[in-house]
Order: C-alpha cells, then sequence, then structure tokens
C-alpha cells in the first residue's frame, strides 16, 4: 500500500497567503480585499508587495462582496477574504446576485472554515458553507486539504474565469501533497489504491482518510483514497470508476452532512450506479468551543470515524 | 420612424446652455420613452410604471448629453463612463432608454417579462443584454459595485466617471451605508450617486414606512459632497444639476446628487402616490396615459 508521511504542519490559511504572494508577482490583474482579517488570512506580503491592489474594507462584508463585483468590470480579478461564515452566510444575497448570477470573476476565500476554528465556538465555525455554495449556479467550489495544494489551488483559479468559493482552515496539519503539484480544477487525486472501499474525503479530512486507510490495511482492508479538492464540478468519472471496483464508498467532510460532498457523491450515485454509502461528517448541529483535535473527536470527523464508517460499509456490501 | 433606433446624440455635451433644439430633442424622446413603459408593463399586466415614469428625464438626459459613451457594448468599458442601476426594478426605463440609444434591436422591447426574454423583470447581465454590467433587483447592492468599477477605472488608470441610481426606499438597505461610509474613506472621487427622491415606497410614503430623515445631512456626515436637483423631472435642471456633479468628481470625495422627482411623471393618474409602484395600467388607463404621450418617435 502507498503510505504518506510528513516531516513538516501547517495551516491551509498560510499555503492562500503564500498563492496571493506568487500572483503578486506573477498576474497583474489581481487584486486583493480583506474585511478586517488580513492576518488570520495571511495575506500581508501581498499587501506590503502591491499595495494599490489591495483594499481593506473594514468589517463590511456586504460591501465587500459588491466592490469585489464591480472590480470585474475592467478586467481586474477579485479575491475576498474572510472568515467562511462572513464569506458565505452573511453575504449569500450578495454573492447571488452581483457575483454569481451577474457571472463575475470573483475569487471567495474562505479561512477557518469548520470545527477546526477551535476556541471562537459555533457563531465562527461554519458547518454549512459547502452547501450554500454549491447550490449556486455556476459557482465552482474547492476545498484543498494541505498547504501545498491551498497555495497550487489559489494559484489556479486565478486562470479559472468565472465565481469560485475557495475553503481552507485556522490549524495545521501534515502537508503530504507535492510542493511543485499542478492544480486541476474538477479532478480528483486518487492517493491509494484499494479493492474493498473507496474513501472520498475533502479537505482536513483527507489526512484522516490516509491514517484511516493505514488502519484499516492492518486488519487486512484494503481502501482506495480519493481527495476531492474540488466539490463542484465533481469529478464524477473518479468515483464512479473506483467504486465499481470496491463496491462502496465512505464520504468525509468537515462540513454537516446535509449539502456536503457526501450529499453530492450520493446523488451521483444514485443516478448511476446505487452504492451503500456512509457519511463522516457532522449530523445537523451547531459545533461548539474546544480545540480543534478535542472538536473533530467531539463529532466524530477523525481517523478512528473513518475506520468505523468503512467496516459498517462494506457490511451493507 | 418605427424603426428608429439609432442614437440622438453620438457626441457628449454637458454644455449646460444647450440649444433649445437639443433640449427639444431630448424632451421628445422622454415622450416616447414614456409610451415605451406604459405598452411594455400594459402588455405583460406586470412591472413598475411609476418610478420609472419619475425617472424618464433624468435617464434619457444622462444617456444622451452626460455619459461619454462608446458606441458598441462591451462589459469592461474601459475609456467610457458606465451607469449602474441599483433599484432594478425600474427596468422599464433603462431598457427603453438603452434600446432607444441604440444598444439592442427595437422590436426586442416588446419581448419584456416574456419567457426567453433578455428583457427580464429586473436587469441581468445573465441573457446578454447590451448595456447591463450586472443583475439588480434585490435591493442595495448597487453602490457597492459601483465603487468597485469605480477603482477598476483608477487601476486602469481611466479618467472616466461611474454613474449610479438608487431608490430612496432603497437606502433602508444597510449595505448602502457600508458603502457611503467607505467610498468617502477611500476618496472614491470618480463615482457620482443619484438618488431617486420621489418620497414612495411600495407600503406607502417614506416618511411613513421608516422615516429617514435629512438624506442631506445624512451623505454629508459620512463625507460626500451632496447636490440637489430640485426639479427631477425638467431636463434643463437635469443638465445643469449633472454638469455640475461632473465639475465636482476628482477632488477627492464621492459625489451625491439628490434628485427630487415625482413618481409616475407625465401620467396625471399615476403621480404623487406609491399605488403605481409595481401595478400595471388596464386597457382604458393606458389609454388615457398614452393620450397624454404623443407618439413622438415611433412605438417600437
Amino acid at each position: 500500500m502507498k503510505t504518506y508521511t510528513y516531516t513538516e504542519k501547517k495551516d491551509t490559511r498560510s499555503g492562500f497567503g503564500a498563492g496571493m504572494t506568487e500572483l503578486g508577482k506573477t498576474n497583474p490583474n489581481v487584486v486583493a480585499l480583506c474585511a478586517d482579517l488580513v492576518g488570520s488570512l495571511k495575506i500581508q506580503t501581498f499587501i506590503d508587495e502591491n499595495p494599490e491592489r489591495f483594499f481593506q474594507v473594514g468589517v463590511a462584508e456586504a460591501n465587500m462582496m459588491g466592490i469585489a463585483a464591480g472590480l470585474t468590470i475592467g478586467g481586474k480579478i477579485p479575491f475576498t477574504g474572510t472568515f467562511a461564515n462572513f464569506s458565505t452566510g452573511r453575504v449569500y444575497d450578495q454573492i447571488r446576485q452581483s457575483i454569481a448570477y451577474s457571472g463575475k470573476n470573483v475569487k471567495i476565500c474562505a479561512s477557518h472554515a469548520g470545527l477546526t476554528l477551535g476556541e471562537d465556538g459555533a457563531t465562527h465555525q461554519i458547518l454549512e458553507d459547502i452547501g450554500l455554495m454549491k447550490m449556486l449556479p455556476g459557482m465552482t467550489v474547492i476545498n484543498p486539504c494541505d498547504f501545498n495544494q491551498t497555495k497550487a489551488a489559489t494559484i489556479a483559479i486565478a486562470e479559472h474565469k468565472g465565481p469560485v468559493y475557495l475553503r481552507f482552515g485556522r490549524p495545521s496539519v501534515p502537508i503530504f501533497t507535492p510542493e511543485d503539484q499542478k492544480f486541476e480544477i474538477g479532478k480528483a487525486v486518487h492517493l491509494t489504491e484499494g479493492n474493498d472501499v473507496t474513501i472520498v474525503a475533502t479537505g482536513h479530512l483527507v489526512w484522516e482518510a490516509l491514517e484511516a486507510s493505514k488502519a484499516l490495511y492492518e486488519k487486512g482492508i484494503s481502501a482506495e483514497v480519493i481527495n476531492i479538492h474540488t466539490i463542484k464540478p465533481l469529478d464524477k468519472k473518479s468515483i464512479l470508476n473506483s467504486v465499481a471496483k470496491t463496491g462502496c464508498v465512505v464520504s468525509a467532510e468537515e462540513h454537516n452532512y446535509f449539502g456536503g460532498l457526501g450529499e453530492s457523491v450520493a446523488r451521483v450515485l444514485a443516478t448511476h450506479k446505487p452504492t451503500p454509502q456512509e457519511f463522516v461528517a457532522t449530523q445537523d448541529t451547531f459545533g461548539e468551543s474546544g480545540t480543534p483535535a478535542q472538536l473533530m473527536d467531539k463529532y466524530g470527523l477523525n481517523s478512528q470515524a473513518i475506520v468505523k464508517a468503512s467496516e459498517k460499509v462494506i457490511k451493507r456490501k | 420612424m418605427t424603426n428608429y433606433h439609432k442614437r440622438l446624440f453620438l457626441t457628449p455635451n454637458i454644455s449646460i446652455s444647450l440649444r433649445m433644439a437639443d433640449i427639444n430633442k431630448l424632451k421628445t424622446l422622454a415622450t416616447q420613452v414614456r409610451r415605451d413603459i406604459l405598452r411594455m408593463v400594459h402588455k405583460v399586466n406586470s412591472g413598475h410604471p411609476g418610478g420609472s415614469l419619475g425617472c424618464t428625464e433624468f435617464f434619457v438626459t444622462l444617456y444622451n448629453e452626460i455619459m461619454d459613451r462608446k458606441e458598441e457594448f462591451d462589459m469592461d468599458g474601459i475609456g467610457e463612463d458606465l451607469f449602474f442601476l441599483s433599484n432594478g426594478h425600474i427596468s422599464p426605463v433603462f431598457y427603453s432608454v438603452l434600446e432607444r440609444d441604440g444598444y439592442f434591436p427595437i422590436e426586442e422591447l416588446s419581448t419584456f417579462r416574456l419567457i426567453d426574454s433578455r428583457l427580464q423583470g429586473h436587469p441581468t447581465t445573465h441573457e446578454g443584454l447590451p448595456g447591463v454590467r450586472v443583475a439588480s433587483g434585490s435591493l442595495g447592492q448597487g453602490m457597492s459595485v459601483a465603487i468597485g468599477a469605480a477603482h477598476a477605472k483608477k487601476l486602469n488608470n481611466d479618467s472616466h466617471l461611474v454613474y449610479s441610481l438608487h431608490g430612496d426606499g432603497e437606502l433602508q438597505e444597510g449595505q448602502n451605508w457600508e458603502a457611503i461610509m467607505y467610498a468617502s474613506a477611500k476618496k472614491v472621487d470618480n463615482l457620482i450617486a443619484t438618488v431617486d427622491l420621489n418620497g414612495q415606497q411600495i407600503d406607502g410614503a417614506t416618511d411613513d414606512v421608516l422615516p429617514m430623515g435629512s438624506i442631506k445631512a445624512k451623505f454629508e456626515a459620512f463625507g460626500w459632497i451632496v447636490l440637489e436637483i430640485e426639479e427631477g423631472n425638467n431636463i434643463e435642471a437635469i443638465l445643469k444639476g449633472m454638469a455640475e456633479a461632473k465639475s465636482k468628481s476628482g477632488k477627492g470625495k464621492p459625489v451625491c446628487v439628490l434628485l427630487k422627482t415625482i413618481m409616475g411623471h407625465g401620467v396625471d393618474f399615476m403621480m404623487y402616490t406609491h399605488a403605481w409602484h409595481g401595478k400595471a395600467p388596464n386597457d382604458e388607463q393606458l389609454a388615457i396615459g398614452l393620450a397624454q404621450n404623443p407618439e413622438t418617435l415611433g412605438d417600437y
């Protein structure tokens, strides 16, 4: 079995910041906006190097989304930055009308997504954002898994014409994808080959899925782990090819099971090849204060939960 | 005359001493636009005639004498003035003026609000209608978009201006005040935002629904240059007021024009009331309205 190791942990939001620094040097049309969270979004270097291409809007996310839409008129490529909660639910109608329906080339970059925001608690931990954003016609939804992939995704979305939701997080997580990877929007990444169960994971849960595959291997179960960094458009072919072999699937995400990756996968399977599926996701609940690790344990978003779900779904074949 | 769709005035001219012949041309156009509005909303028994009629002189003047526009539409609009309609429900006047200024074929006005039309109930870019740069209808979003476009102009070293129009009732939406605060703080001085002060909204007079006090004092307190056009349905007053607004741009502050209009202007039974905000005339009412606005440039 192919195994993955890491030597360093970093936050995915720093991957975003590093991507922005790169774009500042390579793409003169890229501009950044931020609603009073520059430090959290790790974009200080971009600002220092491109002060004329940065717009600090203050604590006014609705205005930020509108300004971003307007900046596209004249050829700019705006990247908005705030927490995932304030990037989506707070400004849903602004995104819907001024960006998505208007077909504007805005990149909505959302940090501190999910439970791993930690101690600030449920007011800031959005677990509904993937659902909100994937429902918008024409919106691309991306949730990369580590520092390197978030950096690569940030650079890649500047070349994509159309609105994008890029979701990343706060805690340090293992860096296990290549530094020089080419990020292909909508193309899933097969991490391990297996015959007994397919595990499709996104964001922080990809590393947990790899850990789960090791534990399953010890138990004589071979798991095929697929990194679904792009939830919309979903790489149907990769999923269908894998389940044709394994006959069952576990989806894993730091998100509510309503509206998340798991539901998108279930729709593909239901319409093409009905397949037993288990969902590792939050169960229609808000989060709470705690450390990221405590929260992921309490709400069942870790490798142990993926192992359990895999064993369960294999029995349902 | 029925295939009239050429621009009346290709050369922008902000001179306030326009020849009387030119003023008369604008009045002639305004009368035809009123007919278009009435006929469009009557045909589909829906749409918003009141605010459209109230802003007819403003649109006609802005598009033909104030804005420096390119003949062909392109989304980026580099090298020309831009306009954003924030109160998108007055789409009938917007569509009529865009059409009469040559942005799309005259026949298309007859498709307003019909299935498969580019002339949606509220303006949108989604169907590719030339002249529209953002969707509007859900209120309060247009000023932010106009600010973004104004920023893009500066980044592109484009000295042209951005114009926007907002309803007075629309100012009850909080996003406006985020935008108003931002525009002065960031010295967005290539933006001229006009507020249609007709004192009416869907449920009644703005002073009854949610009194907003002095909008002038509020904009001034937020650091804007504020101008007032007392006779917002008088083309000469609009010409003078908008020329002055233009002269105040580029001085480190955003410019607000308070345009005092009469909702339903030009159709006597629609005036001075909120009743025609979103209601179409019946056959008899249409006939009366059209009789008060005789055909000038040819109906669509």
